[in-house]
Formats: structure tokens, C-alpha cells, sequence
């Protein structure tokens, strides 16, 4: 797709940045490639082009509707000017462990399109983040798209950042839920994901696996907690110390409480 | 540097052309090559909204903007929105209002404002609020900014104030 030594730009958000990379310098825009713009209903669910603006995702319909979780963590995502500059295969790329879209990303079990001259593959979230600024993305390959599958309409969907102030904030911590119960309320199927709280965004199975058979009471959340806790690895930064951000993740899933 | 590239848009309404390298920042070529003053550059990093512009309607960070990605484009700054002897309702309700103080962040207010008008007419407090989150006031604390967003918007849909 690219030619070498290229770096892809979406919005630039990330990549002007003073600091960050070469600003104008060796860039490739990705405005105008065809493929990679708008959101398509298909068989399989939502395809998100890569370069649709997280302010376009956050207004979409359907979007709103059927992957609140999404809905919400972009709405968390800097401030009005950039999410209508900003995309959601620049989030993924720049694969911060503070990426908003990420937890959401995860729970939602998206896969991740990727293009190149060679011809197209998938690749679910969780296999596309390595590390901190690190992607399983090959030389020459873009993202084309994110695909999700919609969850049940019955699903719950929650986002939580936690940050220092409303707008223009990273991440503290932040967890996504996605939460499928019966009619008696019980929990069937939780899905966990928690950013800023490891080297990338990350589910949390062991938390996840608290849950099936119980309601989402105060002790079944607090449980959740104790065992994402146990689960993560939170560096100290200037935002926050390792410890507080440990804390903080063991009381995160009590915003669940609202969703009972 | 890069190659110089012929770059082709709209700038405030006129059909404009020039050749630069195509890496520079929207915001250099758009007060230096044009001499238009009213974008800012509080922070060059997108967290200030002082150098907003529209571009297709969508307000955008010419801070975070190179040269190369307005071509093509519809470009307004602040002073396409209106000129001193016929200021845009916006421009009008900031003074009348007393939204402006030192005036560095207000092209770049007036510019989030006029997209979110355009999108919808008549936000509520709330709503006007969080359009302008990306645009920092060190002086005014923001209540007259949206009390004029809020003015400005009436006098659009014709309502009297
Ligand atoms: C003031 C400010 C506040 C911010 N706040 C937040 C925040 O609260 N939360 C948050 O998560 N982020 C935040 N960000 C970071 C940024 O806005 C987001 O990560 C955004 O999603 C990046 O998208 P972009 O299109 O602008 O990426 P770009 O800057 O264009 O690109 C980012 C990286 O991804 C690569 N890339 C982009 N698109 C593709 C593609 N399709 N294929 C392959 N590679 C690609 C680029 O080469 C580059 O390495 C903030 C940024 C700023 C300036
Ligand atoms: S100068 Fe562009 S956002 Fe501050
Ligand atoms: S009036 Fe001075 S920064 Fe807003």
C-alpha cells in the first residue's frame, strides 16, 4: 500500500504532534485512498473505515445504538476538535496503553482489517496490540478498517475513564463491560477490558470468570475488582503512582452497579 | 524539506493557489502566505483550539494540519465567518456579550461555535458547553462564551435575545 519508509497519516493527531515522530517530514496521506472512509452495514456486523473521524463514529446511529460502549469511549477521547480530526485506526496504531477506543475495542471482540499490497488479513484487537506503540502491523501495511460483530440488543455496555478532568484528559484508568444476563438478572457472559492499568489495553478473564451465575451486586463487583487487581501490571506516571492506580482498578467495576 | 507542491482551495469564499512544501503547517501558510492573523497558535499541539479553522464545515486544528491536506478543501477562518464592519451574529453576540477579554482564543471559539450551530441550532447550555471543551479561555471562565453561543444561536434562528 505504502511505499517505504512512509509514515501513514490519518488525522494527525498523534503524529504533529511536536515530539512525536517527524512532523511533515517523510508522511503519506491516507485521505483519499479508496476503501478506508465511512461505516457499512455487512452480513457480519459494522465495518468502520480507518479513516472515518471518531466524531463521525460517535454520531452514528447505529453506532449510538448497538455498541454503546464504543459510543462512549470516544466521547471521552480528547476534545471536539480532535475527534474530528482524530481516527480510529490512528488509536489503534498508536496502540497507547491510554487508548480510549481499546477497552471498548476488546469487548466488543472487533477484529482489525489490515491492507497491503499483498492483499488483505484479520487480526481480533488483542492479537493486533504488542505493547506500548507496538503493532502486530507488518511494513507496508495499513489498517483498512475495524470490524464488529453487533452483541445481542439485551447486552449491557459500559465505559468508565477515569481521568483528571473532563475534556483533554488521558486516561488514569478506564475499564469497558459488556455484560449479557438472563431474565432473572443473572449474569450469562461478562466481558472485562481495562485500559491504562498495563503495557496495552487488556481484558481481564479471571475477573470475567467472577461473574457467570451471579447478579452485578455490590459483592460480585467488588470480587471482579479484587481479581482485576490481581490482574494487571499499572506503572506510576505523572498523571497517577502505580499505587493509586492499583486501587483505582478495584473499585472501577462498582460503576457497574448503575447498569443493575 | 519536501518538494514543493501546487496546493489548490478555497480560502474564505475566493479560489486561492501556491506552491510550498507540502509538509509545512496549515497554520504557517495561512498567516504568513495569506497574512490572515485570526487562527492562533496557543500550544502547537492540539489542546488550546486557538488555531481552529473550518475546513468542509468541520472545524478543525490548523496546528495539526499540513499544507498538503488543503488541497481541494473549503477553507473559513475566523475572519471568512465576518469582517469588522459586518461581523457574523456570532462575532456580534461575543462582544455584546462581553465573551471577549484579551481575544486570543476567540477566533477559535467563534469557529467550534459556528460548527455546532450549524449542526444544531438550538443547543442547550449543556451542549454548547461541551462543543467549546476543546477551546481554553485563560481569561473570560467561559459563562459569557456560552451565554453568546447561546445569544448567537437565537438571533440565527431569527428569535429576538
Ligand atoms: C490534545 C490531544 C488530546 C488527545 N486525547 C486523547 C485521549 O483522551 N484519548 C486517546 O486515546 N487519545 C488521545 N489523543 C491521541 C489521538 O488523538 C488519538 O490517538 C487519535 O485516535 C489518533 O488518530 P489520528 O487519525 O489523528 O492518528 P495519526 O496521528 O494520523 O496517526 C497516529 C499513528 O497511527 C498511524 N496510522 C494512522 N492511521 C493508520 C492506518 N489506517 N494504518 C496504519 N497506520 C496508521 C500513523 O502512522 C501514526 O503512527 C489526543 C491527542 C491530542 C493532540
Ligand atoms: S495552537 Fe492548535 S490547538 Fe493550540
Ligand atoms: S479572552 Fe483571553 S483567552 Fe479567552
Amino acid at each position: 500500500m505504502l511505499d517505504d519508509g512512509l509514515s501513514p497519516m490519518a488525522g494527525g493527531t498523534d503524529l504533529l504532534v511536536p515530539g512525536r515522530k517527524a512532523a511533515g517530514r517523510g508522511v503519506a496521506l491516507l485521505e483519499g485512498l479508496p476503501g478506508l472512509d465511512g461505516v457499512a452495514m455487512t452480513a457480519q456486523g459494522l465495518r468502520l473505515g480507518a479513516l472515518a473521524s471518531l466524531a463521525a463514529l460517535e454520531r452514528h446511529p447505529v453506532i449510538r445504538e448497538r455498541l454503546p460502549v464504543l459510543a462512549q469511549a470516544i466521547a471521552c477521547l480528547g476534545s471536539p476538535l480532535i475527534r474530528n480530526m482524530g481516527t480510529m485506526g490512528g488509536n489503534l496504531v498508536t496502540a497507547s496503553p491510554a487508548g480510549d477506543t481499546l477497552p471498548a475495542l476488546l469487548v466488543l471482540e472487533a477484529v482489525v482489517e489490515l491492507a497491503s499490497r499483498d492483499g488483505r488479513r484479520h487480526l481480533p484487537v488483542a492479537e493486533f496490540l504488542l505493547g506500548p506503540g507496538r503493532t502486530a502491523l507488518g511494513p507496508g501495511e495499513i489498517v483498512a478498517a475495524v470490524r464488529i460483530a453487533l452483541p445481542p440488543p439485551g447486552a449491557s455496555q459500559h465505559f468508565e475513564k477515569v481521568g483528571r478532568r473532563d475534556a483533554l484528559a488521558i486516561a488514569v484508568a478506564s475499564l469497558a463491560a459488556l455484560i449479557v444476563r438472563d431474565e432473572a438478572g443473572r449474569v450469562v457472559e461478562a466481558r472485562l477490558a481495562v485500559g491504562s492499568l498495563a503495557p496495552t489495553a487488556r481484558r481481564c478473564p479471571s475477573a470475567e470468570a467472577a461473574l457467570p451465575g451471579r447478579r452485578l451486586d455490590r459483592e460480585a463487583l467488588l470480587e471482579a475488582g479484587r481479581r482485576i487487581r490481581d490482574e494487571i501490571s499499572p506503572k506510576g506516571d505523572l498523571r497517577a503512582t502505580a499505587a493509586y492506580r492499583r486501587e483505582m482498578a478495584g473499585r472501577l467495576p462498582l460503576r457497574l452497579l448503575t447498569l443493575a | 524539506m519536501n518538494e514543493p507542491m501546487d496546493i489548490a482551495f478555497r480560502l474564505n469564499g475566493r479560489p486561492v493557489e501556491l506552491t510550498t512544501d507540502p509538509g509545512r503547517r496549515a497554520i504557517d501558510v495561512l498567516r504568513e502566505d495569506f497574512g490572515l492573523t485570526a487562527a492562533k497558535e496557543g500550544c502547537g499541539s492540539g489542546e488550546c483550539g486557538a488555531c481552529a479553522v473550518l475546513v468542509d464545515g468541520t472545524a478543525r486544528l490548523s496546528c495539526l494540519m499540513l499544507a498538503a491536506q488543503l488541497h481541494g478543501r473549503d477553507l473559513t477562518t475566523a475572519e471568512g465567518l465576518g469582517r469588522p464592519d459586518a461581523p457574523h451574529p456570532i462575532q456580534t453576540a461575543f462582544a455584546v456579550h462581553g465573551a471577549v477579554q484579551c481575544g486570543y482564543c476567540t477566533p477559535g471559539m467563534t469557529i467550534a461555535a459556528a460548527e455546532l450551530l450549524a449542526r444544531d441550532p438550538a443547543p442547550d447550555r449543556e451542549a454548547a458547553r461541551r462543543a467549546l471543551s476543546g477551546n481554553l479561555c485563560r481569561c473570560t471562565g467561559y459563562v459569557k462564551i456560552v451565554d453568546a453561543v447561546l445569544a448567537a444561536g437565537a438571533a440565527l434562528r431569527g428569535e429576538e435575545s
